[in-house]
C-alpha cells in the first residue's frame, strides 16, 4: 500500500486555500485542509473538502478526439497535433495571424497560461489572446 | 486585492459591495466574521438579503444597478460634513474639484429616490466609512458585471481616495476574485493588451525584450477581447479558435449568440478535461490534465503565488497542458521545449519584473505576494503605500447610469444571477462530485413571497422564465432573499442555465457583460 499526502492549492475560487490531497495507490481518496500558517488556517469549504471527487470521474477525456463525418472520434496525439498545426498554419498563411484567436484558462496554472499566450503570440504573431476574467 | 486576506480581520469598518462572500469566498467570509468579533463595523451593500446581511450592522438593500448613485451620495455626505481626508487628497490625488462638483447633485433625498435606500442609512454609511480608522472595501462581480462595471469600480476608488482609506494596512479597495487563477491568467499576459506582468504590447521597448527572449517577431497591435473574437467568428474576420479550459457555451451570456459564433469557426480546437458543451462543438478535442495531475503555481486574489503539486497521473493518454502547448509550438518552429513546469516559471519570471524575485524554492511553504522584484524582496502585503502606480490618484467624474435591460411592462421582473455555495460555474467539476450533487441537486430560482403570492406560486413549483433572448424552465424557492419584482438564478445547471436568458450588454471599456440586470417575465407551468 502506498499512501501519501500532497500539499497543493484549491482549484475553485480565488481564496487560494492550501489543502492536502490524500493519495492511496495512485488514486485520490480524500482532501484535508492544510493546518500550516496560511490563509485558510486549517479550514476548507464544502467544495474544497470534496475537490478530489471529480478527478477520477469516468467522464474524463482520455484520448484526443477528431471530428470525422460530423462525429467526434478517438484519435492519436500524432493525428491531433498534425491536424492542428496544418489547419492553423493554413489559416495563418491564407488570412493572416490576426484571423486566429486563443482563449486561455483562469482555471489552469501560471505556467500553462504563460505558454498559451507565448504560443499565440509567437506562432501566429497575434495578440488575440484572452480569458474569462471579463466574463 | 490592494490588501491581504488576513488584513480583513483587523479592519475597523468593512464595506462589502456586490459580494455574496459566504457562498462565493467562504474562507474570506470567515475573516469578515473574525473582524466582527474584534469589533469592526460591517456594512453590506446588496439588493439581496444574502447570508452576510444577517451579521451586518447596516444592510444597504439598494435597487439593482444603483451602486454609483449610492456611493456618490455617500461621498457628497462625507464632503458636506468635512469628513474627507484633505491631506491625502492634496498630496496623493488630482481632480478633487471635479469629483466635488460631480457628487454635489447627489443629495440624500435624490439618492434615496434612485436607490431605494433610507436617508439615514446613507448618512450612517458615510460617517462610519469615513471616520473609522481603517476602512476597507471588498467587492466582487456585483460591481463589475454591469454594463458600467468599470465606472462602478472607479466610483469605489473615488470613495477610498476621498477618505484616504487606501495604501495602508487593512484599508484599501479589494476585488475578491472568483476563480482559482484568474489573477494569474491576467498576471501571465493571457490578455490582448499586455505581456506577462502587465507589460504593454504597444510599448516598443517591451516588444523588443520579448522578441529577443522568444526569438521571433511579435505584433505591436492590440488583440481582440473574447466578445470581439466571438463577433469576429460571425463576421468572418476570425477563422480559427483555440479554447483552453473554458466552457464558453454554458458560461457566457446569450447562449444562442455564442453557439452561432462557434458554429461559424472554420476550425475550432477545445482543450479541456471533460467533453463540455463547448468541446462537443469542436473539430479537435484535446484531453488535458487537471490541477491534481500537474506541477505549477496559482496566484490567488491577494496576489500570492502558491504551488500546485502533482498528486496523481492524468487518465489515459491525457497530457499535462504545458506539454501540449510545448509540442504544438515546437512543431510550428518556436523554441518551446521544456523539461518541467519550473523551467517555464523561471523563463517567465526572468521576463516579468513583478515576479522577478520568485522561485519554486522561495514560494514552497507559504507562497509570496507580488510585486516581488528581487531575490531579497519579501513580497508585498498591500499596494499603493506612499504613491499610486500612476503617481497621483485620479478622481473620475462618474454619474448614475441606467442598466441596458431594465424591467418594463412586458418583462416586469429583474433577473440577477450568480453562484451557489456548493457549485462552481457550469459545474463541469462540481456536478461530478457526489457530495455536492447530493447537497445541491437541482437549479433553483429565488422569488419573493409577495410575488409568489400574487402569482399563486409555492416552493418547488416550475416556472417558465422568459427574456428577450430565450426561455428556461426552473423550480422556484419562495422567500425574502430577493426583493419583490426580482428573481435570482445560478448558471450551474444545463437544464436551467440563466445564460440562455441574458443579453450581451457589455461595458464599453472592459467588455464585461451585464450578468446582474436582465428583464424577464414569469409564467407558471401547468401542473
Amino acid at each position: 500500500m502506498d499512501y501519501r499526502c500532497v500539499k497543493t492549492t484549491c482549484p475553485y475560487c480565488g481564496c487560494g486555500c492550501q489543502m492536502l490531497l490524500e493519495v492511496l495507490d495512485g488514486k485520490l481518496v480524500d482532501t484535508m485542509p492544510s493546518k500550516e500558517k496560511n490563509m485558510n488556517q486549517g479550514k476548507l469549504c464544502i467544495k474544497g473538502q470534496t475537490a478530489h471527487e471529480f478527478v477520477h470521474s469516468p467522464d474524463r477525456l482520455t484520448h484526443p478526439l477528431i471530428r470525422k463525418n460530423g462525429k467526434l472520434e478517438t484519435a492519436t496525439w500524432e493525428e491531433a497535433f498534425e491536424l492542428i498545426t496544418s489547419r492553423f498554419s493554413h489559416i495563418k498563411n491564407t488570412y493572416g495571424g490576426n484571423s486566429i484567436g486563443f482563449f486561455s484558462s483562469a482555471r489552469s496554472t501560471n505556467e500553462e497560461n504563460y505558454l498559451c499566450q507565448k504560443l499565440c503570440r509567437t506562432a501566429f504573431q497575434t495578440n488575440n489572446i484572452d480569458h474569462c476574467a471579463r466574463l | 486585492m490592494t490588501n491581504s486576506i488576513a488584513e480583513i480581520e483587523d479592519a475597523d469598518c468593512l464595506l462589502v459591495v456586490g459580494s455574496n462572500t459566504t457562498e462565493a469566498h467562504p474562507l474570506i467570509a470567515y475573516r469578515m466574521f473574525r473582524a466582527k468579533e474584534k469589533g469592526a463595523i460591517l456594512i453590506v451593500v446588496d439588493p439581496r438579503k444574502i447570508q452576510l446581511t444577517a451579521f451586518a450592522d447596516i444592510h444597504i438593500q439598494l435597487n439593482y444597478g444603483t451602486d454609483i448613485a449610492f456611493i456618490n451620495g455617500v461621498m457628497n455626505e462625507i464632503i458636506s460634513n468635512n469628513w474627507h481626508n484633505e491631506e491625502f487628497i492634496s498630496t496623493r490625488t488630482e481632480d478633487f474639484e471635479i469629483l466635488k462638483e460631480t457628487v454635489k447633485p447627489y443629495t440624500l433625498e435624490r439618492v434615496s429616490d434612485i436607490t431605494g435606500v433610507p436617508v439615514e442609512s446613507i448618512k450612517e454609511t458615510a460617517r462610519l466609512y469615513a471616520t473609522s480608522k481603517n476602512s476597507s472595501i471588498c467587492y466582487t462581480l456585483g460591481i463589475t458585471e454591469h454594463s458600467f462595471g468599470v465606472d462602478n469600480v472607479k466610483t469605489l476608488a473615488n470613495l477610498a481616495m476621498l477618505t484616504g482609506q487606501i495604501g495602508k494596512v487593512s484599508s484599501g479597495v479589494n476585488p475578491l476574485r472568483g476563480q482559482n487563477n484568474v489573477q494569474g491568467a491576467c498576471d501571465m499576459g493571457a490578455l490582448p493588451n499586455v505581456y506577462p506582468g502587465y507589460q504593454s504590447v504597444t510599448d516598443l521597448y517591451v516588444q523588443k525584450k520579448f522578441q529577443d527572449a522568444w526569438g521571433v517577431e511579435l505584433s505591436p497591435q492590440l488583440g481582440k477581447m473574447i466578445p470581439d473574437m466571438m463577433d469576429g467568428l460571425i463576421d468572418g474576420s476570425l477563422k480559427g479558435l483555440y479554447i483552453f479550459g473554458e466552457n464558453s457555451v454554458e458560461g457566457d451570456p446569450n447562449t444562442a449568440h455564442v453557439r452561432r459564433a462557434l458554429e461559424s469557426a472554420q476550425f475550432l480546437v477545445v482543450h479541456d478535461i471533460f467533453l463540455t458543451a463547448t468541446a462537443e462543438m469542436a473539430d479537435v478535442v484535446l484531453p488535458g490534465a487537471c490541477w491534481a495531475e500537474v506541477d505549477g503555481t496559482f496566484s490567488n486574489t491577494e496576489r500570492r503565488v502558491q504551488r500546485v503539486r502533482k498528486a496523481v497521473e492524468p487518465p489515459g493518454d491525457a497530457l499535462p497542458n504545458w506539454k501540449i502547448f510545448s509540442e504544438i509550438g515546437t512543431r510550428l518552429g518556436i523554441a518551446m521545449k521544456y523539461d518541467s513546469a519550473e523551467e517555464i516559471f523561471n523563463e517567465m519570471s526572468a521576463l516579468t519584473p513583478s515576479f522577478g524575485g520568485l522561485t519554486y524554492d522561495r514560494i514552497d511553504v507559504e507562497g509570496i505576494q507580488w510585486p516581488c522584484p528581487s531575490k531579497e524582496h519579501p513580497g508585498t502585503r498591500f499596494l499603493h503605500q506612499g504613491a499610486f502606480t500612476r503617481g497621483k490618484g485620479k478622481f473620475h467624474a462618474i454619474d448614475h447610469q441606467k442598466s441596458k435591460d431594465e424591467a418594463d411592462k412586458e418583462f416586469p421582473f429583474t433577473l440577477t444571477t450568480g453562484r451557489r455555495y456548493a457549485h462552481y460555474n457550469t459545474s463541469t467539476m462540481t456536478g461530478r462530485c457526489k457530495t455536492l450533487v447530493n447537497e445541491f441537486p437541482e437549479p433553483i430560482a429565488q422569488i419573493n413571497t409577495v410575488d409568489a403570492g400574487q402569482m399563486g406560486l409555492k416552493d418547488g413549483d416550475q416556472v417558465r422564465v422568459i427574456s428577450r433572448r430565450g426561455e428556461v424552465i426552473t423550480p422556484i424557492r419562495v422567500g425574502n432573499v430577493v426583493p419583490p419584482g426580482s428573481l435570482f438564478m445560478d448558471f450551474h445547471f444545463a437544464s436551467a442555465n440563466s445564460n440562455v436568458l441574458l443579453g450581451t450588454f457589455l461595458d464599453p471599456v472592459s467588455k464585461t457583460p451585464d450578468y446582474k440586470v436582465c428583464a424577464v417575465k414569469l409564467e407558471k407551468c401547468a401542473d
